[in-house]
């Protein structure tokens, strides 16, 4: 025991555990971002970055995708927390922490509220009979959020008092789009409803507080495009306004850089020849493809103005000021071992 | 190695090709609803079609939920509104127009608003006094501003009357739908259902019940439930959603009937639903369980849109022999240019060979559905110019 309690000192000394270089008092890291800019995607990997210095950590999902699941390659998520993945390896090859996951769907959270709270564990059920669950989750405005981010609350400020749960050092939620954010943390008062009147009211407030508070930062995930752009500098204005804490801004699926900015002017000011290249291609042991020589200048072309785009765009992001992070486009798409090169990527770049 | 088969766009159309031309130019295509996933581009698509459309000789508007306001003013629009407005720059295709009496090409666009729309539809339906309460209902505020199912509803809802209006005055002869990016697949099509049946529900007759006395309903179950109820809404909260009840209860009839309406103007053979996905694995999955869906549903499938798709490649050099290549090239010259390339060439090989997998994927669950597959372009869509470009790849033109 003694040899134990030295050890556990000694690492606290040595190696304090910081959950994420650039937001060490985050343990609420909620990640957000338009449709189609793999935000489901930076939330796995910053699990993953999260869980190389982490204990445990927890992915939840809102959503009913079943995404994790997918990204996994694991059976469907019940309602239940589930251990899915190790960690990063953290510093010095250590293994890594667990990565548990969360598949949140209104109705069961409900139950479990109302059993928790008013001990309504038969009458549950009546509920359900007389369609007051369904209406509860899909139809009373604004009470289906405050259920899911009320589990998401419940599991953020666990800690070790409470014996039967597991307490996580960090909590990664898969958060609905950008435009729906801020209705979602509940923070939008003319939208949210019902939220804001009954006995409800009260949980809605904690969890908003929790949100508000230091221990929460709000990640947006973009690609370098003028709509993705144009909605993360207005959800960090939204987030800004209603009092969120904005994190950082993730730079997702960035073209590769295989060719610097004198290529890129020798292609846009078309001095890049057929003969040059063709001849280049020789030398490399490529010889006799004509339609591979067209096939690179047309490609050289279209990624020449894409990189330029893509530039404008990233002073765009610079300009807001935010931590910001970068992702390359994963050529073969994502599976789980692209999941731990992104994690690493997020972890060297202190996101993670 | 170098007779492997084509991959890409090319061979895609193995499958069948969707005929976006004929759907446009078809006068019985009276409706068309774009669905899929968030961020496939479907507001891009619904605006490119109805232009084109319009070039083409028909009379459009496109109804959009929720566009980027970049969309919105690449119709020349700064914000659009709950009423349709003329886009302006239009001229006709070539081959198209020209006639006496053909006028100008004609299209207007608009955006869903949803409160607006759902307090239209409630003043349309009750007597004044009766709609002044419900409108001041905090109930009916909160119902109409943030249930997630209302945009869903308000949008079938709009283009039912769209469609009504359009048959009475002549205003248009084709009607372009972009639905809201759903939570699910399902949400748009089970939204009026879900709002029919709450309203015909044993909910509201449990609501009900007090107000009209003591029923056959008062049960143990009933005390518990109302219990329930209180404690977790809070006794105003269930007071006023006894109010709006109350005075809702003649216009349930009415709005089952619209939901009614408007779900079989669905079904109708001069509706064509086009599912909008990207080459990723998420959005194509989506798009699979629209097409389940639809066919569930017996709703008018007219295809598939693959948007955003990597231009295939010219030659059959895979990436390892490009990456090889590169590498040889690197050896002698760090700085070779014609090294990135091949680099880049190898990433894009890379790229159209996975979208060409997930394709397949969908094409062989999904044989019968015909599909356009529209090339990423280089720059991103800021004015009519580039919408048209888009219609034209989705007509399947290619630049030469």
């Amino acid at each position: 025991m003694e040899g134990r309690a030295h050890c556990r000192a000694r690492r606290t000394l040595y190696a304090r555990r910081v959950p994420s270089r650039d937001f060490p008092q985050v343990r609420l890291h909620i990640v957000t971002g338009k449709g189609g800019t793999g935000k489901s995607t930076v939330a796995a990997s910053l699990a993953l970055g999260l869980a190389a210095t982490e204990q445990n950590v927890l992915l939840c999902e809102v959503e009913g995708r079943q995404g994790i699941a997918r990204m996994f390659d694991v059976e469907p998520l019940p309602y239940a927390e589930r251990r899915i993945a190790t960690g990063l390896p953290g510093p010095d090859g250590r293994r890594g922490g667990i990565v548990h996951a969360l598949h949140i769907d209104p109705e069961s959270a409900l139950l479990e509220y109302l059993s928790m709270y008013y001990k309504l564990g038969r009458a549950g059920k009546a509920l359900d009979r007389f369609g007051v669950i369904e209406f509860a989750t899909t139809i009373a405005p604004g009470v289906r959020d405050v259920l899911l981010t009320g589990k998401v609350y419940e599991a953020s400020r666990r800690n070790a008092r409470n014996k039967k749960a597991i307490s996580y050092d960090a909590v990664v939620l898969d958060a609905p789009p950008t435009g729906r954010i801020a209705a979602f943390l509940g923070v939008n008062q003319e939208l949210a409803g019902l939220a804001r009147m009954g006995p409800i009211k009260n949980q809605a407030d904690s969890v908003t507080t929790l949100f508000r508070s230091e221990r929460t930062a709000v990640h947006l995930v973009t690609v370098l495009e003028e709509m993705p752009v144009q909605e993360l500098a207005d959800g960090i204005a939204e987030l800004r306004r209603h009092g969120l804490p904005v994190g950082g801004a993730v730079v997702n699926q960035v073209r590769p850089r295989d060719l610097d900015d004198g290529d890129l002017a020798a292609v846009r000011a078309g001095k890049v020849t057929k003969r040059k290249v063709a001849a280049d291609l020789t030398r490399g042991g490529l010889t006799g493809n004509g339609d591979l020589v067209l096939s690179l200048l047309t490609e050289a072309r279209h990624h020449a103005e894409r990189r330029a785009l893509e530039d404008a765009q990233r002073v765009i992001v610079d300009d807001l000021d935010l931590p910001t992070y970068e992702l390359p486009r994963l050529a073969g798409g994502i599976d789980l071992g692209g999941l731990y090169e992104l994690a690493g990527m997020l972890r060297d770049q202190g996101l993670a | 190695m170098r007779t492997r088969s084509r991959v890409g766009p090319q061979s895609l159309t193995g499958g069948r090709a969707l005929d976006v031309d004929g759907l446009l130019d078809d006068p019985h295509t009276g409706i068309i609803v774009c669905c899929g996933s968030g961020g496939v581009g479907k507001t891009t698509t619904s605006a490119a079609l109805g232009l084109r459309a319009a070039e083409r000789g028909r009379k459009v508007v496109v109804l959009t939920i929720d566009p980027a306001r970049r969309l919105a003013q690449s119709m020349g629009i700064e914000a659009l509104d709950n009423t349709p407005r003329p886009v302006k720059g239009l001229h006709w295709a070539p081959g198209f127009g020209g006639s006496p009496g053909d006028g100008a090409p004609w299209m207007d666009a608009m955006m869903l608003d949803m409160k607006r729309t759902f307090d239209e539809v409630v003043e349309s339906q009750a007597s004044p006094e009766k709609a002044r309460q419900i409108l001041e209902n905090p109930f009916y505020i909160a119902l109409s501003s943030s249930f997630a199912g209302t945009q869903e509803y308000m949008a079938m809802e709009k283009l039912g009357q769209l469609y009504a209006d359009s048959r009475r005055d002549g205003t248009y002869d084709l009607i372009v739908v972009d639905t809201p990016p759903s939570r699910s697949a399902l949400d748009f099509l089970d939204a009026p259902e879900r709002l029919s049946s709450f309203l015909d529900g044993r909910f509201i007759r449990l609501l009900l019940a007090p107000a009209k006395g003591p029923a056959r309903l008062m049960s143990a179950g009933l005390g518990m439930v109302t219990n329930a109820l209180t404690k977790v809404l809070g006794a105003q909260v269930l007071r006023d959603m006894q109010t709006f009840v109350a005075a809702f209860d003649t216009l349930f009839g009415g709005f089952r009937q619209r939901a009614q309406k408007t779900f079989e103007l669905l079904q109708a053979d001069g509706t064509a639903f086009l599912v909008v996905a990207a080459p990723e694995d998420d959005a194509l999955r989506e798009a699979a369980y629209f097409v389940e869906r639809l066919s569930e549903d017996e709703m008018p499938l007219a295809g598939l849109v693959v948007n955003r798709a990597s231009p295939q490649p010219l030659g059959d050099v895979s990436a390892e022999e490009a990456m090889a290549a590169a590498q040889r090239l690197r050896h002698n010259d760090p700085d070779s240019l014609t090294a990135g390339l091949l680099r880049l060439h190898a990433d894009r090989v890379r790229i159209v060979e996975r979208e060409a997998r997930l394709r397949r994927r969908f094409e062989a669950a999904h044989p019968q559905v015909p599909t356009a597959v529209v090339p990423a372009l280089a720059g991103d869509v800021h004015d009519l110019d580039g919408l048209r470009q888009v219609g034209a790849l989705l007509a399947g033109e290619r630049p030469t």
